[in-house]
């Protein structure tokens, strides 16, 4: 049973639906700015990739709003967009054999801030009844399967920014368990006082101040990533099941997967054992993978393992690396998910977005796609990692 | 070929009154309630002042002061639990190679204990809301994100397969083994260190339980607030702890000779889509899941020895899954016994799956089916057969144990042990 991809949403720094988001990346336009969400001028950084113009409440109802995080609010909309995008009405499907599978890193980490201030400033009288449905990290992927009357295998997976693939190949396993369709993606958003200092404390926030510069995944300038917000939700489909629905869309199909650990951090051996596990998943060899996105991290130790594992699998220059993440900042679970979403559209477009900086540190052996390239894509690896030594990998086809 | 198989070979437990997997298995079969009133802050300003609480020392229990620093409580519970599971299943990784080692946690709440200590301190107790990033402490994003807790347990193990944080809300610990077999019999990896922990008594997630009245107000007589299907119960009590297992594949297992405390023998999920708290009086969707997960077990109603209940102690739970047990096993399920051992170690919303996973596990071991502690005045709509009180003999080899949380999810796992086990 393939599992096939038939719907895209996307809530992004750069844009709200899979159409504005996918034009802005083939324009190269970026979605970091100033970060406006509070003041933030005591703090080492200043540039963030903030979802703009976002209203919840235009997509999703108040009431569900209000009991909700913002992060749950891009996780709500993004799958409304996807089953709108897909054509899918789970009215009319099995509620078992529908399923939601969403990554988060760091729950409903603003809502949970605001609640912990109330207790601590005012009392615990003053924890509203919501703390205890909006801050735990299921809590949007019950709302998603709730809200569409899904009751089939759901699941959260919290592996940093690893889970946005791990979720993905989940979806594909219910597929394989005979699940129709599973909404899966990832989705966070982090950008309130206390999450951004907890995200601080790593290290590799860029403290730059030019949003034109602040993120260079591989640049010799690269000095740390901004941090983003925004979620990617995907239609993950039986393939007979789409065809028999008649399926608008045919985006691509989950073809390889792989997650390995590095205990020590972030060695190359077990990153390049994960590209590995994942081409033999997919019975594919170096050779037909048509472009790399890459983790991308913008700090500099990380991107040298990085670029020393594709150079290692692909051979030095020999495959385009496509760094889109550059536009957007770290969505964190988001993040990854995004990536298989700008994998798919340019499978469909054969487009590899540009993005990557156009000055790489000496020593990579990269094909940094800095500006958008037109050529026919059939198959794409994802790469992502997660803080503490997750690595996953993932790869599309065309259908 | 035949199918692979995912069997529990190594147990370690870190549960409320009981540090360690024989000490808790006497506080079951003796009956004893670890529900005391609140210990680990004052928590006079609040509704509920009961918690099943751990008395766990972490450089007593084989901890460095490096890892009691950086480790919040919950991932000092996994690490504890994993060493004493690896440790139980025998020299289980000497002969696994790292990549074909994985790694699968449950949690609800992730680290709150130590995210709610350090906003305490970087706000001013609640004074600033841009809170100061000068006092951050360098494990602050670990805090934050409860991957964490599977990092730590996959350093400890050496582990370098696939690692997991699964946070299905208060059925983690049933998923995150659930995810961990599937790992292995799939022949993604051969050995799993999988389970889940959860250290939530701290002012917040006491505070959040308050606000909708999910949690006992019995403050007077903490020992006898957990009351499963009890018609004198007012909520849940509170837990903390973590159960870890070293799962093996069954073939290599036995090839090795290790003891076999139970098979992974089926599990399924499904959710309600009806509420992030609420649950029908049906139990139809619990009811489902357990129907799948004995079909994927290959049995039936009739095979069914002892149903671990969910038993939270709160007046719909009751009900809901009592409807469920009868849906999904018709006329048996008045004939077997069903016990919460939530009535003894609390509610510890991701981990207790998990740790019901060892109750389970040591029951068949011992051939006894713990009690539901405080069943005095049976809520007469929860008509089953609960132990009420004090362990029971009982020859079975089948265990169901389910799970039931916020969000909606139900989940179902079958347990059992074959004639050939070595023990």
């Amino acid at each position: 049973m393939n599992a096939l991809v038939t719907g895209l949403g996307v809530v992004a720094p750069n844009g709200i639906g899979a159409p504005d988001y996918w034009s802005a990346v083939r324009a190269g336009t970026s979605g970091l700015g100033p970060l406006t969400r509070f003041d933030a001028t005591d703090y080492p950084v200043s540039v963030a990739g903030e979802v703009k113009d976002f209203v919840a409440t235009d997509h999703i109802p108040g009431a569900l709003a209000v009991q909700t995080d913002q992060w749950t609010h891009l996780g709500l909309v993004a799958a409304e967009l996807a089953l709108a995008d897909g054509g899918v009405d789970p009215g009319r499907l099995n509620e078992y054999e529908m399923a939601v599978v969403t990554a988060s890193s760091s729950g409903g980490t603003e809502f949970g801030q605001r609640e912990i201030e109330a207790l601590w400033r005012r009392g615990p009288r003053h924890v509203g009844p919501y703390q205890s449905i909006a801050w735990f990290y299921a809590a949007t992927t019950g709302q998603i399967s709730i809200r569409h009357g899904m009751r089939g295998p759901c699941g959260v997976i919290a592996n940093e920014q690893a889970g946005g693939l791990d979720a993905l190949a989940q979806a594909r396993r219910l597929i394989r368990d005979g699940a129709k369709v599973v909404v899966a993606g990832g989705a966070d958003s982090a950008l309130c006082p206390y999450g951004l200092v907890a995200q601080l404390s790593t290290g590799n926030l860029t403290s730059a101040g030019d949003p034109a510069t602040a993120y260079q995944p591989f640049g010799a300038q690269a000095a740390g990533y901004p941090p983003g917000e925004g979620a990617a939700m995907l239609i993950i489909e039986d393939e007979a099941h789409a065809e028999a629905r008649g399926a608008v869309h045919r985006y691509g199909r989950i073809a390889g997967y792989a997650a390995t650990f590095d205990p020590g951090g972030f060695a190359v051996a077990t990153l390049r054992r994960a590209v590995e596990l994942a081409l033999a998943d997919a019975v594919l060899t170096p050779d037909d993978i048509d472009v790399v996105f890459a983790d991308a991290a913008g700090v500099a130790g990380l991107d040298a393992a990085e670029a020393e594992v594709i150079a290692g699998v692909f051979g030095p220059c020999a495959v385009p690396v496509a760094a889109p993440k550059a536009l957007v900042g770290r969505l964190l679970a988001g993040g990854a998910a995004l990536d298989v979403v700008t994998a798919l559209l340019a499978i469909r477009d054969g487009v590899i977005p540009g993005g990557a900086t156009a000055e790489p540190a000496t020593g990579y052996h990269l094909d940094l796609v800095a500006e958008a390239r037109a050529t026919p894509i059939r198959t794409a690896l994802v790469i992502a990692r997660g803080h503490g030594g997750f690595n996953a990998c993932l790869i599309v086809t065309a259908p | 070929m035949t199918a692979r198989e995912a069997v529990i070979t190594g147990i370690g437990v870190v549960a409320p009154g009981a540090t360690g997997r024989d000490a808790f298995w006497e506080l079951l079969a003796a009956g004893n309630t670890a529900t005391r009133r609140i210990s680990l802050f004052d928590a006079r300003a609040f509704r509920s002042q009961v918690a099943a609480e751990c008395d766990f020392e972490p450089l007593a229990a084989g901890l460095t002061p490096q890892e009691a620093r950086r480790m919040d409580r919950a991932a000092q519970f996994a690490v504890v639990s994993a060493r004493e599971a690896l440790a139980d299943s025998g020299a289980v990784l000497a002969d696994v190679a790292p990549e074909r080692i994985g790694v699968s946690i449950g949690s609800a709440v992730g680290c709150t204990m130590g995210l709610e200590e350090e906003y305490v301190v970087l706000s001013n107790r609640g004074r600033d809301w841009v809170v100061d990033h000068t006092y951050g402490v360098p494990h602050l994003y670990g805090y934050m994100v409860p991957s964490t807790m599977a990092v730590e347990v996959a350093r400890t193990v050496g582990a370098q397969g696939p690692v997991a944080l699964i946070s299905t809300g208060c059925t983690s610990g049933l998923d995150s083994v659930s995810h961990a077999a599937r790992l292995i019999e799939e022949g993604a990896i051969d050995v799993a260190v999988a389970g889940a922990t959860d250290a939530p008594i701290s002012p917040i997630t006491v505070a959040c339980f308050d606000a909708i009245k999910a949690t006992t107000a019995r403050n007077d007589d903490p020992e006898h607030a957990s009351r499963p299907f009890d018609n004198d119960r007012d909520g849940f009590v509170l837990g903390e702890g973590s159960a870890v297992f070293v799962l093996e594949e069954l073939a290599a297992a036995r090839a090795r000779g290790a003891r076999i405390y139970a098979h992974i023998s089926g599990a399924a999920s499904r959710s309600n889509a009806y509420h992030m708290t609420g649950l029908k009086p049906d139990g139809r969707e619990m009811a489902e899941a357990i129907r799948v997960a004995m079909d994927r077990a290959r049995l039936g109603p009739d095979r069914i020895g002892y149903i671990n209940a969910h038993g939270s102690g709160t007046r719909q739970n009751d009900r809901h899954e009592t409807a469920a047990f009868k849906r999904s096993l018709g006329s048996r399920a008045y004939d077997v016994p069903v016990s919460s051992i939530k009535s003894m170690v609390g509610h510890s919303l991701g981990s207790i799956g998990s740790i019901e996973i060892a109750a389970c596990a040591l029951a068949l071991e011992h051939q006894v089916v713990p009690p539901t502690a405080n069943l005095e005045n049976p809520d007469p709509e929860c008509d089953l057969d609960y132990v009420p009180k004090t362990a029971r003999d009982h020859t079975f080899d089948t265990v169901l144990s389910v799970g039931s949380g916020f969000g909606g999810f139900q989940t179902a796992m079958i347990l059992s042990r074959e004639a050939g086990d070595a023990r």
